[in-house]
């Protein structure tokens, strides 16, 4: 059976702060969210990554974040890849680019996503990071430097705000059985 | 003003946003058609969510296809209770545009239903949805919490995506396919050389291309990271969808004044058959540099490259010839319909008296479901369209992609073979 609930989605905050775990480019979602564990989200969540790295699945914590190259989450629409990296505790995506299905599927989630060029080339995993989501301003607190992406569009950062595309359809549904 | 391409006509025509159509800008555009097969099972469970009685007020059955095309038949007790759960809400939503486990993959059968016309905006939970770009139709594919969304809303929001040309001219050679043209674009300009934008498809070449072999391209196109993916919109689409559905449309031609990101120029006449080795899709190399590879599996099949002529040119390389003794092939059909053909024409006879195993049309093997997985250290080639490690069963297996005449000559002599031999 598909993976299904929102109960990994983390409740929206301006401001993150946590580890690094940098990323090579073109991470792709059969990496991330094996096939053999489609239907098994505990099994994926201890296998997730381990192709990249060994120990990801075994010490990735919660609140960590992770640092991307060019075209993470590229191959299948599976949405398993996302929420993998959510229920693994991964509280935001910092990369250079994202495949297009893996990004909106991560709005769709609640997962922030921000897009930065050349941003893999300045932390080394295990470098403490902050992330400022609205103005995209990014933070590396062991080298003491920052950075600044693209800024989200207000349709998607609203998105992330609510919770989700689920919780913003029932939000919005209630809404209206209480108008009548 | 300057012209618009395709992508921006769609979108423009779909959107529900007041601002201008261009590159960058997000909108929110409603949904013509919206595709669904296993994923299904998920938006049910979401929809346990939201009150019964609240179902039907806020969903349109006519826009939605649900397809049951993975784990078809059911490999299994909980792929078939997946599969069950689908059923039951299909019947109680009262969606007409159903297709059981006989037909095929969602990517043959939509357009063979007459779903598919020009100048729609449709979304589909498989990312291959880019297919219907070669009928000139805006299609793409998204993840569930997506489709869910647009299962009860009919709208989404979309990024309006920069376009790039490719220009193709010259004739294909002898025993080479629109599959080599697409395999060589992923090499030369890498699997991320339309992430996020949309493809147009043009020239002489794409021209003389059938409908079937530009599908493969548009459907190859999600590899290289495209949002939509569009052929040529000329008389030959208009005549496949007459003969499909009597819905009215009209083709969207991009502006001559259209702004392309970038464009290329590609001659075919010198391409050589090309093979996409592993692990992924843009680790290209010209069959010379590869033959003699030995293999244990040749799969032909998926939305990719399942079609009546991939099954015809796999036909005419076999006929008369036997299978290498240590190679299994496998033939997955994309659809009923097409297995059909293959069985009247006499081609399905061919393939079995060379050995071949021909399966119900399905998405099985090339995503690693079933009916035919690698064990360890097993090295297969295949006509679908990733050979992403693990994707076929065995992280430790390796895949091969190329076009169905490079897997039919590789399959008689158990090893990567050059098909303008045959």
């Amino acid at each position: 059976m598909a993976l299904t609930g929102t109960k990994s989605i983390k409740e929206y905050k301006d401001i993150l702060k946590g580890k690094v775990w940098v990323f090579p480019d073109n991470v792709d979602t059969d990496a991330i969210s094996p096939t053999q564990y489609l239907s098994d989200i505990k099994g994926a969540v201890e296998h997730t990554c381990e192709s990249i790295f060994k120990e990801f699945p075994r010490d990735a914590k919660d609140g960590d974040i992770i640092v991307g190259g060019r075209n993470f989450g590229c191959g299948s629409s599976r949405e398993t890849a996302p929420v993998i990296l959510q229920e693994k505790g991964i509280s935001a995506i910092v990369a250079e680019s994202f495949a297009r299905i893996f990004y909106r599927s991560s709005i769709a989630r609640a997962l922030p996503v921000l897009e930065i060029e050349g941003i893999s080339n300045e932390f080394k995993t295990g470098d403490e990071i902050e992330i400022n989501i609205p103005e995209a301003e990014i933070t590396n607190l062991t080298t003491n430097k920052k950075y600044r992406g693209k800024k989200l569009d207000p349709i998607l950062l609203n998105i992330l705000k609510n919770g989700g595309l689920e919780k913003q359809l029932l939000d919005e549904l209630k809404e209206k059985g209480k108008a009548k | 003003m300057s012209g618009k391409t395709i992508a921006e006509k769609i979108l423009a025509a779909h959107s529900l946003s007041n601002i201008d159509i261009s590159p960058g800008k997000i909108i929110n555009a409603k949904i013509d058609l919206i595709l669904s097969h296993f994923g299904t099972a998920r938006v049910v469970l979401d929809y346990g969510r939201i009150r019964p009685s609240k179902l039907r007020k806020i969903f349109d059955p006519s826009k939605i296809v649900v397809i049951l095309d993975h784990y078809a038949p059911a490999p299994n007790e909980k792929m078939a209770s997946a599969h069950d759960l689908i059923r039951k809400f299909v019947k109680q939503q009262e969606i007409e545009n159903f297709y059981d486990i006989r037909e095929g993959i969602c990517h043959q059968v939509l357009p063979e239903k007459g779903h598919v016309r020009p100048g729609m905006l449709i979304v589909g939970g498989d990312s291959h949805t880019t297919t219907y770009g070669a009928f000139n139709a805006a299609s793409c594919g998204i993840g569930n919490t997506d489709l869910f969304y647009a299962f009860v809303k009919g709208e989404l929001w979309f990024k309006v995506p920069p376009t790039i040309q490719f220009n193709i001219t010259g004739k294909l050679p002898y025993n080479t396919m629109s599959k080599d043209i697409i395999i060589k674009i992923a090499g030369d300009y890498s699997a991320e050389v339309a992430r996020y934008k949309a493809i147009e498809f043009s020239g002489e070449t794409m021209e003389n291309l059938s409908i079937a072999s530009r599908m493969t391209m548009s459907n190859f196109s999600l590899e290289l990271g495209a949002k939509f993916a569009f052929g040529i919109p000329d008389q030959k689409v208009v005549d496949w969808i007459k003969n499909r559905t009597n819905e009215p449309f009209d083709l969207v031609k991009p502006d001559a004044d259209a702004i392309y990101e970038e464009q290329f120029e590609i001659n075919i006449e010198e391409l050589e058959p090309q093979v996409a080795c592993p692990h992924t899709v843009d680790n290209v190399k010209p069959i010379s540099e590869v033959v003699g590879t030995k293999i244990n599996q040749a799969f032909i099949g998926s939305c990719t490259n399942g079609r009546f002529e991939d099954l015809k040119i796999t036909a005419k390389i076999l006929e008369g010839k036997k299978i290498h003794k240590d190679v299994r092939m496998i033939v997955t059909p994309a659809s009923q319909e097409i297995w059909m053909e293959a069985a009247k024409s006499g081609i399905a006879e061919t393939l079995i008296n060379a050995g071949a195993i021909i399966t119900n049309p399905n998405c099985g093997a090339c995503f690693g479901g079933h009916q035919g997985l690698l064990a360890p250290g097993e090295r297969c080639i295949s006509s679908s369209n990733r050979n992403f490690k693990g994707r076929m069963g065995s992280p430790a297996a390796e895949i091969y992609l190329a076009s169905p005449a490079t897997v039919a000559a590789s399959a008689i002599k158990g090893e990567l073979t050059d098909p303008r031999e045959y």
